[in-house]
């Protein structure tokens, strides 16, 4: 019988206190009827009828969607392909190349970027921003898929191999409807990622080029309003369905390891 | 033969995509940005010339001697060294009651209560600064409470908002998931039965805890260090929404640098110290833990 200490659950209790009030707090204050973050003055909506009516905010969610549908699809095909490819084969330099970035202080990665593109001469906007989401969200996706091959059962492949399948035509019928979960999750993550960053987005836009994190930025550094807690709680409403909806079709994900075989 | 080349080529065909874009993508802009810190800034900021009008090769190593030499850079790295340790160590302290008290849940709430670690770290990064804003506030509650136990005290009122203090604590708050997921993964793992045999023996819970327990954990904890220290080190948008004037860590200078300033070698240098700093980190956490398992093991 194992004996749970008081003095242990009110730490935790804490520690969830600790995470969750603050956000709880940014969306209580999105229907706020006062322009202070102070203190609860009534129930109103009308932060998010300005919100609705504020262009650049609108503009930022375009680009924002805009960079996240292409850098989530492009990195979920190139990420599934490093995940199988990690899985099968022996490889020495792949494996760091999609660890590294993960690893790595994320401002490193932006303003090695920053440099890159202004020596190539590539005009900093969507196209550059979308070029390196799509290279910091290839290896979330790799993970994902090769933990998902890992629980899988590899003879099946074999089988179909065995039977006269092409390696192309035993990957499209068998791996890959296998996989697909684990495809699709790293999909949802590598476009909860995109949409969500900030600091390599911030080095990468350039001046014209704004995006959602980087509208909230620029309204926050001025001053503390109730529109940021409106977009903010709508931002997190979003990523909460999309992440619950990777979590259901790749539980392991949200497990302790050695469970992963689901 | 046919066959063997046939498979070699279905491989490289998996694997060359990603690790071409990878290999453009990342590891030539890192080799660029190496490269940049030994050349000099051009007047107007980004690089000089490569070969100037005398036909005069542009390579040097001005703003390495610069970092080592002007003690204001080495003590920008040693503030965020120490910002990165406070962090890891509060972290450390909310983290291990609650890594314990997950592990000892029953199958059915463990997946759920570990979820609920790590569910904040999916929202947006800025949206968790800013709700600091509001809390830490002059307007709201957390301020006119300070203000007012310290006016007890006769003293005069101080802001919490851009202060070190709203900065460390958003600090911990970014980076309390990656404490709590290795701390939780190692304690998982005990064997109930040695905690068991020590009760038997006499041992008080506290003796249980600090002889057996902890010094087991010591992988996971030293995991969720280097996990929550590297990070920190780094960060930028932190000291920049929530700092004051005197909160500038490495994040900021080599933002400074490159957006600012625009001196790109120097700003190369510094982050390839950062690059190397992580670096050297990440790899002596890899040594204690893979000593730490082994000598638990044993």
């Amino acid at each position: 019988m194992r004996r749970r200490s008081p003095w242990l659950r009110a730490a935790a209790i804490f520690a969830y206190a600790f995470l969750y009030v603050p956000l709880l707090i940014v969306v209580v204050y999105s229907f706020n009827d006062s322009r202070l973050n102070a203190e609860w003055v009534g129930f109103t909506l009308d932060w998010y009828r300005k919100l609705a009516s504020d262009t650049q905010m609108l503009t930022a969610a375009g680009n924002s969607l805009v960079i996240g549908l292409v850098a989530s699809f492009v990195s979920t095909v190139l990420g599934t392909m490093a995940g199988v490819a990690m899985h099968r084969q022996r490889l020495r330099l792949l494996p760091i190349l999609i660890f590294a970035p993960i690893a790595i202080p994320e401002i490193l990665m932006g303003v090695s970027l920053l440099i890159f593109f202004v020596l190539l001469n590539v005009t900093l906007g969507l196209v550059s921003v979308a070029l390196a989401h799509i290279a910091f969200c290839i290896g979330f996706v790799a993970i994902v898929v090769r933990a998902r091959l890992a629980g899988m059962d590899e003879t099946l492949t074999e089988a179909a191999r065995d039977c006269g399948a092409s390696p192309s035509r035993a990957f499209r019928y068998v791996t890959l409807p296998l996989i697909m979960p684990g495809v699709i999750a790293g999909a949802l993550m590598a476009f909860t990622l995109s949409i969500d960053d900030f600091v390599i987005t911030f080095f990468t836009a350039g001046a014209g080029t704004v995006t959602l994190p980087l509208q909230i930025y620029s309204m926050i550094k001025i001053s503390v309003t109730p529109e940021v807690n409106a977009v903010s709680t709508l931002l997190m409403l979003l990523t909460l369905l999309l992440i619950i909806m990777a979590a259901k079709l790749s539980p392991s994900l949200f497990r302790s390891e050695g469970e992963a075989s689901t | 033969m046919a066959n063997r080349r046939g498979r070699r080529m279905g491989a490289w065909l998996v694997s060359g995509p990603p690790l071409v874009y990878l290999l453009v993508f990342f590891a030539a802009p890192a080799l660029i940005m190496v490269l940049a810190s030994f050349r000099s800034p051009a007047e107007f900021g980004g690089l000089a010339p490569l070969v100037d009008e005398a036909g005069k090769l542009d390579l040097n190593v001005d703003s390495y001697v610069r970092f080592f030499t002007e003690t204001v850079f080495m003590r920008v790295f040693v503030k965020s060294a120490w910002y990165a340790a406070l962090t890891t160590l509060t972290c450390l302290l909310l983290a291990y009651p609650l890594a314990t008290l997950i592990a000892k849940s029953s199958a059915k709430y463990r997946d759920l209560l570990l979820l609920l670690v790590i569910l904040p770290f999916w929202s947006n990064f800025l949206i968790r600064i800013y709700a600091w804003m509001i809390i830490l506030g002059p307007n709201a509650a957390l301020a006119k409470l300070v203000n007012g136990i310290r006016a007890l005290f006769g003293a005069g009122p101080v802001p919490l908002l851009f202060s070190g203090f709203a900065v460390l604590i958003c600090l911990v708050y970014v980076h309390l998931p990656f404490m709590v997921l290795p701390i939780y993964a190692n304690l998982e793992k005990h064997d109930q039965a040695l905690l068991d045999a020590a009760q038997d023996l006499g041992a008080t819970a506290w003796q249980r805890f600090w002889r057996i327990t902890f010094p087991l954990s010591l992988p996971g904890v030293f995991a969720g260090a280097a996990l929550v220290f590297i990070p920190a080190l780094g960060i930028f948008a932190i000291p920049d929404i929530l700092g004051g004037p005197e909160d500038t860590l490495i994040g900021n200078l080599i933002k400074q640098q490159f957006l600012e300033t625009r001196d790109w070698p120097f700003g190369s240098v510094l982050s390839i110290a950062l690059t190397v700093a992580a670096l050297v980190l990440a790899g002596i956490a890899a040594w204690v833990a893979r000593r730490g398992s082994g000598a638990s093991r044993a």
